[in-house]
């Protein structure tokens, strides 16, 4: 009883952290979508099962059915012990299921194709541009054109697509927003890419999905997508509390670390929600990034972001 | 002074011991860590102290140890993965109380949350189904096909020998030091040395190692051995299915072992030699790890099934009463099953960035594994079609088998469209797939299996009542731990999360735990069963050889069967050798002639090995460099001067042969046939009574 009781608490707790921040938390995922890629991937989830269900349905019937009809003594059933073969039913227990994966296999081949992560969403030129690095244990967000950086959340105009570049600087990461569209690999010293739209203004869960340690379950973050004069209210406001992402502070993020931790150091650079935000004046930070991992020189465990040897201590002002 | 040491202990310190720790800074999580700790050491205790009590040092080493009988082998194979079953479904209930209790908390720290489900895999997999299927092949197959023993006796006990050594590295980690936290897939650089430099990862890397080697030689002793000892007479389309799908997981064995094998061994230089395989820097890349892993991981996961579907099509055909139906499609769909499993391996990773023109090509091709898979389905249900069908234990686990499969079935053609996957991988969804294919297909199979050839294996029955119990907690467990997982994947949940702080999970996890408990029930049934029926078993002995009315060789001979197998080598003249034999009155004649037999004699090598292999691992686990030399010269000293025996073998005299068999056929005679009515009866003492339609004489 006491258990349910602090369960109950537990839960009008993150209820009224909703009410109290005064915005609509939507969550979203792959049931409840957000964003057209989500939508169409929902869509064949759906066809999906209902094309394999041709296949599947008669088994949860006839097996029931089967195991009661020919039941030992049953001897009304008719017992054929050397009946082995049957050139019809061979033909329809192999071209039954072929049929199915043929017509599967084309919805396969077109969807893939049509919801590639690399495929640009029109209007692709007007885009936003966001570069995504994965910390131990925060997705750290670079605005190139905007000279920003967050960490909690990734806001973004819904008029238009967003575009999304991503890496790692620590183990391979996941990123995911489910209700806009599925995950990508961010990995070490390489470059991948996703797209995804929204529909609509919303607040959205995202995530990383690819265990990388103690902190992973809370490595989740606010996908928001506002209309345009909130996302130019939400670039003024980060603009205004941010604190430059110099050396010093980019091997704060290079730590293991929770977000809550991060913002216990950066308290200066928060915004109300809890979003902490950077200046950058480097616009090709996500390039060397990358780069530093393909060089000819070692990437040693004390230089390592994520490492538990991790031990960097750079001056302020100096280039991350 | 410290310095002089470090030799000797390497990097074995008094916090590797989860005592010490605990007693530092007792917290729920630690306290765990010395309970499951003491378990091991109490068990090990415990089993020590019921050998000498029993005085049962002697034959365990003469019998059992040092014995090359391929039945043998075939049970401590089975005894291994039960007893590593009951750690992994511990570990799995233990994880799921952390799920249910973990909206924003739980009791287990993350660390050790990390150490559960890396074991808990890496044991199900490895340590389990693995032994498991070695098990079943190892005491069914030979005597399937009238062989006396395997190719290659002694490479067999070797084979175990390191299956359990890498097993006890596993055990091992629960009391000296961590294991890794980087899942049973263990993906770089994660668990690199940058990242984990504890002796975690590298107690993966050497228990897979060591497993490994044993797993291939294991492959290339099974498909030699139905190459070339099959019965005169047995054509490869006259085999039983379970020896057809042998055959396929044997082949599969030694194509996916290796790149497993390697990859792990590449792993152990990055971390210990410095090498740059899958580091971050300097040309390395998580990639070729990640694409290596599941050029073994995917066939992996056939070479389990395929034994399965081997046992379902046995037992389906035995207790329908009839013949198999669509042998011919049966066989042509466990090697197109085989062939394709090589060719899917990157549908655990279309999200890595590659075009999407190879994910549609990987993805239709793992869609296609669905066809021959559902021809398989469908053959069982026309074997049960006009059958007359006996519900004992293995035909309740075939039964859920084929209802929960098919669901499990269809969960992974979904996976299988990369545009969806996008979404549910790393989700509870794929945990929730996985499981639906491993534990109602794999373990059910087994199971089965176990229930189906226990009698074989020791001549009396098990408990029918028990074995129910336990078939249907199994099929109630399953269905409510993992269907709820379904549901939350789709909502988005990433597996291997400690907590959460989503409310509308915990519905959902709260469900799944109390899955976890029947599961745990179904495991206690089990043990119940084995204690009822060794006390019952003078009563349900079934010494004549065939208590269900079988259709395949191993049933023609005795329960449990001689050292050789069979006095005389049957002849085949067609499929289903023994229910031909009976039908005809072939069965049970005394043959005109005996001859002498030779057997292979028994040898301490695959136990040397074993001891030599285990210290070995956890030599290289802790850097006690000393013992690794020493660990491989005996390795090599003792196969050397094995070579040097001469003698391998054995005779048993004629005369001897034959007073056996004659004891066999009077105990046939004595036996009166029964009907299928009393099957599950005392009655039943192994010689079954024909079954023929209505109105046939």
């Amino acid at each position: 009883m006491a258990r349910f009781r602090f369960q109950v608490r537990r839960h009008a707790q993150f209820f009224f952290a909703l009410v109290a921040c005064g915005c609509s938390y939507d969550g979203g995922s792959l049931l409840d979508p957000k964003g057209a890629i989500a939508f169409s991937q929902r869509a064949h989830l759906y066809e999906v099962t209902a094309v394999t269900m041709i296949a599947v349905l008669p088994v949860l019937l006839l097996v029931p059915l089967l195991l009661w009809r020919y039941r030992y003594r049953n001897r009304a059933a008719s017992y054929a012990p050397d009946w082995d073969a049957s050139r019809g039913l061979d033909l329809v227990m192999w071209g039954v299921p072929f049929a199915i994966v043929a017509v599967a296999g084309t919805l396969l081949w077109r969807s893939t194709i049509a919801l590639d992560p690399y495929r640009p969403i029109d209007p692709a030129g007007a885009a936003t541009r966001v570069q995504v690095v994965g910390l131990d244990w925060k997705w750290l967000f670079l605005y190139p054109d905007d000279g920003i950086a967050t960490i909690g959340e990734l806001a973004f105009p819904a008029s238009k697509p967003l575009a999304l570049d991503l890496t790692s600087d620590t183990v391979m990461q996941s990123f995911m927003i489910g209700a806009l569209g599925g995950q990508v690999y961010a990995m070490p010293g390489m470059r991948t890419k996703l797209h995804l739209v929204a529909d609509d203004h919303g607040r959205f869960t995202g995530e990383n999905m690819q265990y990388s340690g103690n902190g992973f379950h809370t490595q989740k973050f606010v996908a928001s997508a506002r209309s345009d004069a909130e996302f130019a209210d939400w670039l003024r406001a980060v603009r205004e509390r941010a604190v430059p992402l110099d050396a010093a502070a980019y091997s704060v993020l290079s730590e293991r670390s929770t977000k809550d931790e991060l913002r216990k150091v950066f308290k200066d650079a928060l915004l109300d929600d809890g979003t902490v935000a950077f200046r950058i004046d480097d616009p090709d930070l996500f390039d060397r990034i990358i780069v530093r991992y393909r060089g000819a020189a070692p990437v040693s465990p004390d230089v390592q972001p994520g490492s538990p040897a991790y031990r960097v201590t750079p001056s302020a002002g100096d280039r991350p | 002074m410290i310095d002089t040491w470090t030799w000797l202990t390497g990097r074995l310190t008094l916090d590797s011991l989860p005592f010490v720790t605990a007693w530092q800074s007792p917290t729920a999580s630690t306290l765990i860590g010395v309970a499951a700790a003491s378990l091991v050491v109490l068990g090990a205790a415990a089993t020590v102290l019921l050998l000498t009590w029993f005085r049962l040092w002697t034959p365990l080493w003469r019998d059992w140890l040092t014995s090359v009988d391929h039945k043998r082998i075939g049970i401590m194979y089975v005894v291994l993965a039960l007893v590593m079953l009951l750690r992994g479904v511990l570990e799995g209930v233990v994880m799921r109380a952390q799920q249910a209790a973990g909206l924003g908390g739980g009791f287990l720290t993350p660390d050790h949350f990390g150490e559960l489900f890396s074991t808990h895999g890496t044991i199900m997999i490895f340590f389990v189904a693995m032994p498991f299927v070695a098990g079943l092949i190892n005491f069914v197959m030979p005597l399937q096909i009238g062989a006396r023993d395997v190719s290659f006796p002694v490479m067999n006990q070797i084979s175990l020998g390191m299956t359990a050594a890498a097993a006890m590295l596993v055990m091992i980690s629960l009391v000296v030091g961590q294991f890794s936290t980087g899942g049973w897939t263990a993906y770089p650089p994660y668990t690199g040395r940058d990242f984990q430099p504890g002796p975690g990862p590298d107690y993966w890397i050497w228990s897979i190692v060591i497993a490994g080697i044993g797993s291939t030689l294991s492959g290339i002793n099974f498909a030699v051995t139905i190459y070339k000892e099959r019965a005169p007479g047995m054509t490869f389309f006259r085999m039983p299915l379970f020896t057809w799908t042998a055959l396929c997981a044997a082949i599969i064995l030694i194509f996916a072992m290796p790149p497993l094998t390697v990859a792990a061994l590449m792993l152990a230089a990055d971390r210990t030699l410095d090498f740059h395989f899958f580091t971050n820097d300097l040309g390395g890349n998580m990639m070729n790890f990640i694409n290596l892993f599941w050029l073994f991981g995917h066939p992996e996961v056939y070479l389990l099934v395929l034994p399965a579907y081997g046992v379902f099509s046995e037992v389906i055909a035995t207790f329908s009463g009839k013949r198999l139906f669509g042998y011919p499609s049966l066989v042509w769909a466990t090697l197109v099953i085989s062939v394709l499993s090589f060719t899917v391996w990157l549908h655990h990773f279309f999200t890595m960035g590659q075009g999407a023109n190879v994910n549609v090509a990987f993805g239709i091709a793992t869609m296609l594994i669905a066809v021959p898979t559902g021809v398989k389905v469908y053959d069982w249900m026309a074997t049960m079609f006009r059958g007359r069908i006996r519900l004992t234990t293995p035909m309740v686990y075939s039964a859920g088998f084929l209802i929960l499969f098919v669901i499990g079935g269809l969960t992974g053609v979904i996976l299988a469209n990369p545009s969806i996957d996008y979404q549910v991988h790393n989700s509870l969804f794929l945990v929730a797939h996985f499981h639906n294919v491993l534990i109602p297909g794999v373990l059910f199979g087994m199971l089965a299996g176990y229930h189906y050839w226990f009698p074989k294996a020791f001549g009396f029955r098990l408990n029918e009542s028990w074995g129910k119990i336990a078939a249907l907690l199994w099929i109630l467990g399953f269905s409510l731990t993992f269907m709820p997982l379904y549901v939350v994947g789709l909502m988005g949940m990433p597996r291997r999360s400690v907590s959460y702080t989503d409310p509308a999970f915990e519905p959902f996890m709260l469900v799944s735990v109390v899955g976890a408990a029947v599961i745990l029930a179904a495991v206690g049934a089990l043990a119940v069963q084995l204690f009822v029926s060794i006390r019952d078993r003078r009563a349900n002995a079934v010494f004549a050889g065939d208590p269900w009315n079988g259709r395949t060789l191993e049933w023609f001979t005795s329960c449990p069967p001689p050292p050789y197998n069979f006095a005389v080598i049957p002849e085949v003249t067609q499929r289903d050798a023994f229910a031909v034999a009976k039908a005809y009155g072939g069965a049970y004649q005394d043959p005109p002639q005996f001859e002498d037999i030779e057997v292979p004699k028994n040898t301490a090598l695959g136990f040397v090995l074993c001891v030599a292999a285990g210290s070995f691992g956890f030599a290289m686990v802790f850097y006690l460099w000393w013992l690794a030399v020493l660990s491989l010269l005996v390795v090599l000293v003792s196969v050397i001067a094995s070579s040097f025996e001469e003698e391998t073998g054995r005779i048993l005299p004629s005369a001897e042969v034959a007073r056996d068999h004659r004891r066999w056929l009077e105990a046939v005679r004595a036996a009166s046939p029964v009907d299928r009515t009393k099957e599950e009866s005392p009655e039943n003492r192994g010689h079954a009574a024909r079954e023929l339609p209505e109105g046939v004489v």
